[in-house]
């Protein structure tokens, strides 16, 4: 889970991380308030959780109150990179000398966390770790040890940061662990003025594994623009909105990713990702059945269960169950395969519903979903 | 011989007493595993009974290794739990933990996989569904009745498609087939994989099963180039799968250019890998290259 700039600003600030003054809102008039709070003048930035907001408009000095204001009603709703803009974050403007770019970042295939740190921040650092390599310092962290005094000085040592970064360094990580974070970044973090290391801009990636000891974290954080995948939600399904029209339901996150590679190779589009898990009960099926119906972009449904730990017939009895309370309005194409196969393929051939098909291949099967759906 | 898992194998199920571990016990007893005792301090002492087969249980995997020389442990308890659960197991010197608890934080992960690694304690998972050796043993949750032993070696990130590739290739068998598990981190690799199916005698080719996300497929390519002389065959789930959204596994997300389906679909073929298009598809290749081979 990404948090917004106002977000990461606030855990920076808790944890002892110096932050330019800011408040954030959503309402031009109160924008001009905080500015008056503020000092007057204000940066006013988009709060949306994507990259470049810079370069499309989304960040714009504002000299009083007043243009705070009307700042403040141009960025709001504006659209970055399909992101609409629901608040504005208002900050005190820093008196910048140098820019640094500080992170920890997760290195999937060492199985331990990343230190990056350049001096050279403010820009893209993917960009700077292309075109000047030696520009980037990269320090692993020992998953034991975390990042003590000594570990931070030999990061701010290597990226040729100033020794007053040593402080934040330490302080940054204790928000990755204590915050069960992902990722922490810092771009730019700055030196200003009159000497103070500042975090100017922060992303924060929260891992929603540990939201069972995260009490604190907002249900806000979890809220889904995409209607149907917010009704999917609600009903506890791992449902992905796409923009195709054959609906995809199946067993296994890997099983559905190929599903929808292979309705793909097909020729159709798939409409949504939606992974039922290994049980596949009649009210599972039943709840993702009703979703993806009610999408009105789907012309037909591919159902691929593999039934390893359960068996067919009772996947089966599932669907036959779960089209006795949702009212099937689209042709419904099922391939069910592995345990008991046969026995659950004569359940529904038994149930001889007119809208079911049955394929006894997934690659049958997603052939016949495509072609039900571009011919319909 | 088969890798990591053989009948010799003497397992201990942690959380063996909670519903998912008694499901899975019975049914890991059923294919034949050799479970030699649970782990739940508050249980010390009891048994359960499996059918035909009462299993004690142990107050630690300490005391269980004591009693029985267990090598292996099965790892099925809550994910607030599973890292105190592996420390446990890698402290009293258990030779293997599979991890199948889903959802476990990130920075548990890191530090009990380090830890079991200084320890000499393999991690398989954790979010993973096990690993098999047909007709010999199971420690996991992948279904047994599916398939039979055979010169196949498979390793994979998703579950499902484990199975789904098991029953294509079912009347071809397997040596050993091992789900490594969907999280961004996991304590054994498709490379550790591959290494252990080249040297391992009873394999004769290698399915890898990878998919969106992070770069190792990628650096499987870059092993099998130097290292891996027995012929493999692939799968990659996630080509229609749309940039930074996750899918399920908490692996399986794309951001930018890398980690892309195609980039590690390029990188596999480039060093000889047969990459099929589909399950199905990969089967197929899998049944070629083993014809041409004899």
């Amino acid at each position: 889970m990404d948090l917004y700039e106002h977000q990461a600003r606030e855990l920076f600030e808790e944890h002892g991380i110096v932050v330019p003054a800011a408040e954030v809102t959503d309402s031009p008039k109160q924008a001009r308030g905080i500015a008056r709070r503020l000092g007057g003048r204000v940066v006013v930035k988009a709060q949306v959780k994507t990259g470049g907001r810079g370069k499309a408009g989304g960040v714009k000095l504002a000299a009083d109150p007043a243009a705070a204001e009307l700042t403040a009603r141009q960025i709001l709703g504006m659209d970055i990179k399909g992101h609409t803009v629901g608040k504005v974050m208002l900050a005190q403007p820093v008196d910048i000398q140098d820019e640094f770019y500080v992170s920890y970042v997760l290195d999937r295939a060492a199985g331990r966390f990343l230190a990056i740190a350049s001096a050279e921040g403010g820009m893209d650092i993917e960009e700077v770790a292309a075109t000047r390599p030696e520009a980037v310092a990269r320090i692993p962290v020992d998953p034991a040890e975390g990042v003590t005094s000594a570990t931070a000085a030999r990061i701010a040592d290597a990226a040729g940061l100033p020794p007053q970064s040593v402080d934040v360094l330490v302080r940054l990580w204790e928000v990755l662990v204590r915050e069960d974070a992902l990722l922490v970044e810092v771009n730019p973090l700055v030196r200003t003025g009159d000497g103070r290391i500042m975090a100017l801009d922060g992303k924060v990636t929260l891992d929603d594994n540990a939201r069972f000891r995260q009490a604190r974290w907002g249900s806000e954080d979890t809220a889904h623009e995409d209607p149907l995948e917010a009704s999917a939600a609600a009903k506890g399904l791992n449902y992905v909105k796409l923009d195709g029209e054959v609906g995809i339901i199946g067993n296994g996150a890997g099983l559905v990713m190929s599903t929808l590679d292979v309705v793909a190779g097909c020729g159709a589009r798939p409409a949504n990702f939606l992974d039922i898990g290994g049980g596949a009960s009649a009210q599972v099926m039943a709840d993702g059945l009703s979703v993806i119906l009610s999408d009105p972009a789907v012309k037909s449904v591919f159902v691929n269960v593999f039934g390893g730990i359960t068996a067919c017939d009772a996947v089966a009895d599932g669907i036959v169950q779960a089209l006795g309370t949702v009212r099937l309005t689209k042709p419904l194409v099922v391939r069910l395969d592995g345990n008991n196969a046969a026995r659950g393929r004569a359940v529904l051939d038994a149930h001889a519903h007119p809208l079911v098909e049955q394929a006894t291949t997934m690659d049958g099967a997603a052939h016949r979903a495509a072609e039900l759906a571009t011919t319909a | 011989m088969a890798i990591h898992l053989t009948k010799e194998s003497k397992v201990l199920v942690q959380g063996m007493t909670g519903g998912e571990g008694m499901k899975h016990t019975r049914r890991m007893l059923a294919a034949g595993t050799d479970v030699v005792g649970g782990v739940n301090p508050r249980k010390a002492g009891r048994t359960v009974d499996f059918d035909d087969r009462a299993v004690p249980v142990f107050g630690s995997v300490a005391d269980g290794i004591q009693a029985t020389g267990a090598d292996v442990t099965v790892v099925f308890v809550p994910p607030a739990f599973a890292r105190s659960a592996v420390v446990e197991a890698a402290d009293a010197g258990i030779g293997l933990a599979v991890v199948i608890t889903e959802g476990i934080p990130v920075h548990d992960s890191v530090a009990f996989t380090a830890y079991a690694r200084r320890k000499g304690t393999r991690v398989i998972g954790p979010n993973c569904p096990g690993l098999i050796t047909p007709g010999q043993s199971n420690a996991g949750i992948i279904p047994a009745d599916i398939t039979k032993p055979g010169p196949v070696g498979l390793v994979s990130k998703s579950g499902t498609l484990t199975y789904q590739l098991m029953y294509e290739l079912r009347d071809i068998g397997f040596s050993t087939c091992v789900g490594i598990g969907g999280d961004p981190v996991v304590g054994t690799t498709h490379i550790d994989c591959l290494a252990a199916f080249q040297d391992d005698p009873d394999t004769d080719l290698v399915v890898l099963i990878g998919e969106i996300g992070g770069d190792a497929e990628e650096r499987a390519a870059a092993y099998i180039r130097e290292h891996v002389t027995k012929p493999v065959v692939a799968y990659i789930a996630g080509f229609t799968a749309p940039e930074g959204r996750t899918m399920g596994h908490a692996g399986a997300i794309v951001s930018g250019s890398s980690g892309t389906a195609r980039a590690k679909k390029e990188a596999l073929e480039a060093v000889g890998v047969r990459v099929g298009g589909t399950p199905t598809e990969t089967a197929r290749h899998v049944l070629a290259v083993l014809e041409a081979g004899r």
